[in-house]
């Protein structure tokens, strides 16, 4: 034991370039916060259920109905790429919750004692979940090849679906990470998460096109981030899907609103250890 | 013994104070720690302890005053001061869905330190803390004294020039509060660490500390050497006794229902 005490306190580590230093700290939280995926079984399970109920019954019974116009696709080929992004809502919607759950041990406080950018610390919170939020895609990419949906399998389409649910999904968690820095409670940040996912998710173009809506509610979807992730996703997922609202905007629209999240969160985010 | 002068100190502060709503947790404190040395803030619950030591590693902006801390001012070099200092909560800071070792790994990339070196230190860092045959268990298997030498580890991979320790034994049994008193006095002793402690534990106070302030309502109503302490009340003071006399109270006294609730929860996570 006695072999390996440390030597005389140094001065401080050699720093490099501040955007390295950022990267290389994002990473290194990241990459902690990826080591825990994957150590809950049931985890994957409860993640499937709620896509496979609105793929698999509401789904099959709306294309019945053909109430909603979906141009050349089919009601479960336009309702895909909707689940999806709704998937993606759910998981990420609740990350803040960890973040309460750390704050309430400590793990917190040792995190913002040390020299990394507070923004880094978040950052790497945000890149964890954008990771995470990969699952979903494989579980809804799975459940909608089995209900026979038109995938467009082409590299091209793939990654750009890989990114989109990615940059979602770190949208919705540092969205969610505000909202626990704001709370701090897990009682009340449970309540404020049930409140917030309903009107997300049906205030969006997620199970029915934007020009159904009444015009008061399609500008509260246009005013939802969801809708620019939906968007997107019909395009890029689906075979003969198309965006209505713009590629350009919709990752312009997801790119800025995550950026304007992160900078609010690491201004947050100290406020936590107090 | 004289107070040691500003330059030399590792910790000074000058009219530190920090005010919560209507409640002055911690009065224009006067203090410094020379280096090397384990220094103790020995007080009840509430006392202010826990506040001074969130302000000296930079979690909690004071409201009024300053301190420097390992030659940086705390307000003006946040990142400086970080750089130099270790720190254990009072709650469980280890994570424990995550191993051991990589508890430690994220603190090494978090630090800075070098790629190369990293492997190198987590392994010495568990070997001075008896966690070497525990490195790839998930943390949540730990027993309290084992999560608290963990928490040792990560806090001095970076060999800090000072460590901040918030009631470092509260809730461990008397075996593993004997194993972390012996880990601080011999990194305190090899590496010349400075360490600042608090603690409302007489024993602890008694035992591991080369110096004390007592606490008590935001000030700090005495200052010394245990042993000097003692002998200025009698011969056969206790610090319980100085404590009575200084500041009129008791160590066990006091302490809002939020401090007690965490100091509870502390002790059950680590028990």
């Amino acid at each position: 034991m006695t072999s390996a005490a440390p030597a005389t306190p140094r001065a401080a580590w050699a720093e490099g370039a501040p955007p390295f230093e950022f990267l290389r700290q994002s990473l290194a939280v990241a990459a902690a916060e990826l080591r825990k995926v994957g150590r809950d079984p049931t985890e994957l399970f409860t993640r499937a259920v709620q896509p496979a109920l609105w793929l698999v019954v509401f789904g099959q019974v709306f294309s019945r109905v053909r109430a909603i116009p979906t141009g050349s696709l089919s009601y479960v080929e336009f309702l895909a790429p909707g689940i999806l992004a709704q998937s993606v809502l759910f998981a990420a919607i609740f990350f803040g919750i960890a973040v309460i759950w750390e704050r309430d041990l400590g793990v917190i406080h040792k995190l913002l004692v040390s020299p990394a950018y507070r923004g880094a610390l978040v950052m790497g919170k945000a890149i964890s979940a954008g990771v995470r939020g990969l699952v979903q895609g494989i579980i809804v990419y799975a459940l909608a090849f089995a209900l026979g949906v038109r995938l467009r399998l082409d590299p091209g389409a793939l990654v750009g679906v890989a990114f989109s649910v990615m940059l979602g999904s770190a949208l919705f968690a540092t969205f969610s990470l505000v909202v626990a820095c704001l709370v701090k409670t897990r009682e009340r940040f449970m309540g404020i998460g049930q409140v917030l996912t309903m009107p997300l998710f049906f205030a969006s173009n997620a199970i029915y096109p934007l020009d159904m809506m009444p015009h008061w509610l399609q500008l509260v979807a246009r005013a939802n981030p969801l809708s620019y992730v939906v968007d997107l996703l019909r395009s890029l997922m689906i075979a003969g899907g198309h965006s209505t609202l713009g590629l350009g905007l919709d990752f312009g629209v997801q790119i800025l609103g995550l950026v304007l999240l992160l900078l609010v969160a690491s201004k947050l985010y100290p406020g936590l250890a107090r | 013994m004289h107070p040691p002068t500003p330059d030399t100190a590792v910790i000074s502060t000058h009219g530190l104070t920090r005010r919560y709503d209507d409640l002055l947790a911690v009065d224009r404190l006067e203090l410094t720690v020379p280096p090397e040395i384990i220094f103790g803030l020995l007080g009840p619950n509430g006392a202010g302890k826990s506040t001074t030591i969130k302000m000296l590693t930079t979690l909690l902006p004071p409201s009024a005053g300053s301190a420097r801390v390992a030659g940086f001012d705390i307000v003006a070099e946040p990142r400086q001061v970080r750089r130099r200092i270790g720190y254990v909560p009072q709650l469980v800071s280890a994570d424990g869905t995550l191993t051991a070792r990589e508890n430690l790994r994220l603190s090494a990339r978090l630090y800075g330190i070098p790629r190369r070196e990293q492997s190198s230190r987590i392994a010495a860092g568990l070997e001075f803390m008896g966690l070497s045959s525990s490195g790839d268990q998930l943390v949540k298997t730990f027993s309290g004294g084992m999560i608290r030498r963990l928490e040792l580890a990560q806090a001095m991979l970076h060999e800090p020039a000072v460590l901040f320790l918030d009631e470092p034994t509260i809730g461990l049994d008397p075996i593993a509060r004997r194993a972390v008193w012996d880990r601080l006095t011999e990194l305190r002793r090899r590496a010349g660490t400075t360490i600042l402690i608090t603690t409302h534990d007489m024993e602890e106070a008694e035992v591991l500390c080369d110096e004390l302030a007592l606490m008590h309502r935001g000030v700090i109503a005495a200052r010394g050497t245990p042993a000097v302490l003692k002998s200025s009340v009698g011969p056969d003071a206790t610090l319980e006794d100085v404590f009575a006399q200084v500041a009129g109270g008791s160590l066990e006294a006091g302490g809002t229902f939020r401090d007690v609730r965490r100091t509870r929860d502390a002790a059950r996570r680590l028990g």
